[in-house]
């Protein structure tokens, strides 16, 4: 840098280059690397909330199914509050928005992580390496 | 010799441009003066041109093509390098290739490669599209190639991604055309920046270098030379890296300066202002 670089610097009290690239470079990314278009991702939480409905009651108006990206991780986190624990799971394809007393509401938490960041088309899809866990407390 | 111990590593980047085949060629070279057993092979079907930069534009008979065909033997279509014969190319075939070739043809090819080589190293296209795919279905680890730009980290980060979800691994990164000056300035990506957002193990950092040039013009690769010009010696300790040797990095970026730029970068820390 030239003394004369160098005081232009502190005129325009500009942010150098090299840091306005890292900035736009970790918001651009933290896009791309959730990108996982809407409707798919509404799909997949249909589909997610049919099969753990078989298992157990769930309380379908406070589900909630979205993604978060940190560090290359992106993970899928699932709050799924739970009525009650069904004692014979349903077969699957059955309509499981049921009846039946309401007991005490657990949690049950699943996280799915997607590691390396979005796949590229729907076809290809995701290797998925990653753990599901499920609580509840009748 | 063998085809379990061959290593063969992808050399891609996802934008164009940034140096991927300049990096197989001396990277081929460097190894092959390492003393080891060499294939090169050419997965840029559209836009190939690994020949040129290896000066073996002139001897080539047969390609990938009919290697394929089983119209030639291997051997009848590998080139080998004058001045280092422990390096083959297997050429690009016609552009063509690309509308029927896939990722099991490039598994054949790259296992026949590795029967006889200690590196099978394959020159990606371009882009994340199928002739990337072919390519990468092929490879067992990777070599991720950027430069210190925006668009490249960007283009960079998506291979990365796509790489992990083909179960390829381990994957390294070289940054290419460091300009150490404009880094120590912060008028561009600094090497932490660009290994912090990739998340990727630095394998080598290569300046930017005129001498590049210059040997491409030549078609004699800059590893061919007894003493390599700073980006020759990049490749060099790329290579060495690759065979295990513990060679350190020096972020050129880094190295001491005169005490007028060491003043401008205190006063710059301390203020805070620019
Ligand atoms: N370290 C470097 N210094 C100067 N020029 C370089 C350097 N690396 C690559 N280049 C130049 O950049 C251009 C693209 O390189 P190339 O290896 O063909 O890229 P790719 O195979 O990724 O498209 C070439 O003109 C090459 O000479
Ligand atoms: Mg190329």
């Amino acid at each position: 840098m030239t003394v004369l670089d160098f005081i232009n610097h502190l005129l325009r009290r500009q942010k150098p280059s090299g840091t306005m690239a890292r900035q736009r470079l970790q918001l651009v990314l933290a896009h791309d690397r959730s990108d996982l278009n809407p409707e798919l991702l509404d799909q997949m939480r249909r589909e997610i909330l049919e099969v753990v409905q078989r298992y157990v009651e769930i309380d379908i108006e406070s589900c909630d199914v979205s993604l978060e990206t940190e560090d290359r991780v992106t993970a899928l986190l699932a709050n799924l509050p739970i009525k009650r624990t069904r004692e014979f799971p349903l077969p699957s394809g059955s309509s499981a928005f049921g009846s039946g007393p309401s007991a005490g509401i657990a949690v049950a938490s699943a996280e799915i992580s997607v590691i390396g960041g979005p796949s590229p088309s729907p076809a290809a899809a995701p290797a998925e390496t990653g753990e599901a866990s499920a609580a509840s407390q009748p | 010799m063998t085809t379990a111990s061959a290593r063969i590593i992808l050399i891609c980047s996802g934008k164009g441009g940034v140096g991927k085949t300049t990096l197989t060629a001396n990277l081929g070279i460097a190894l092959a003066r390492l003393g080891k057993t060499v294939a090169v092979l050419d997965a840029d079907f559209g836009l190939r041109n690994l020949d040129l930069l290896l000066g073996l534009e002139n001897r080539i008979i047969y390609t990938a093509q009919e290697v394929l065909a089983k119209t030639c033997r291997l051997d009848q279509a590998l080139v080998k390098h004058k001045q280092q014969p422990n390096l083959a190319l297997l050429p690009a075939g016609n552009p063509r290739m690309l509308e029927w070739l896939t990722p099991e043809d490039m598994q054949t090819i790259a296992g026949l490669l590795a029967e006889r080589s200690d590196y099978v190293l394959i020159d990606a296209p371009a882009g994340i599209e199928q002739g990337f795919k072919n390519a990468a279905a092929a490879s067992r680890e990777a070599i991720v190639i950027t430069t210190p730009e925006v668009s490249a980290v960007r283009d960079a980060d998506r291979v990365i991604g796509l790489l992990a979800t083909m179960d390829v691994r381990p994957v390294q990164l070289v940054l290419n055309r460091v300009r150490p000056k404009m880094m120590a300035n912060q008028e561009m990506l600094a090497v932490d920046d660009v290994t912090d957002i990739l998340a990727l193990p630095l394998l080598g950092l290569v300046q930017e270098d005129e001498r590049v040039i210059v040997s491409t013009n030549r078609g004699e690769p800059l590893t061919l030379e007894a003493n390599p010009s700073p980006a020759g010696q990049a490749y060099l300790n790329i290579a060495r890296r690759l065979c295990g040797e513990e060679i350190p990095l020096i972020d050129p970026s880094k190295k001491r300066h005169g005490l007028r730029v060491r003043l401008i970068n205190k006063l710059r820390k301390t203020t805070g202002l620019f």
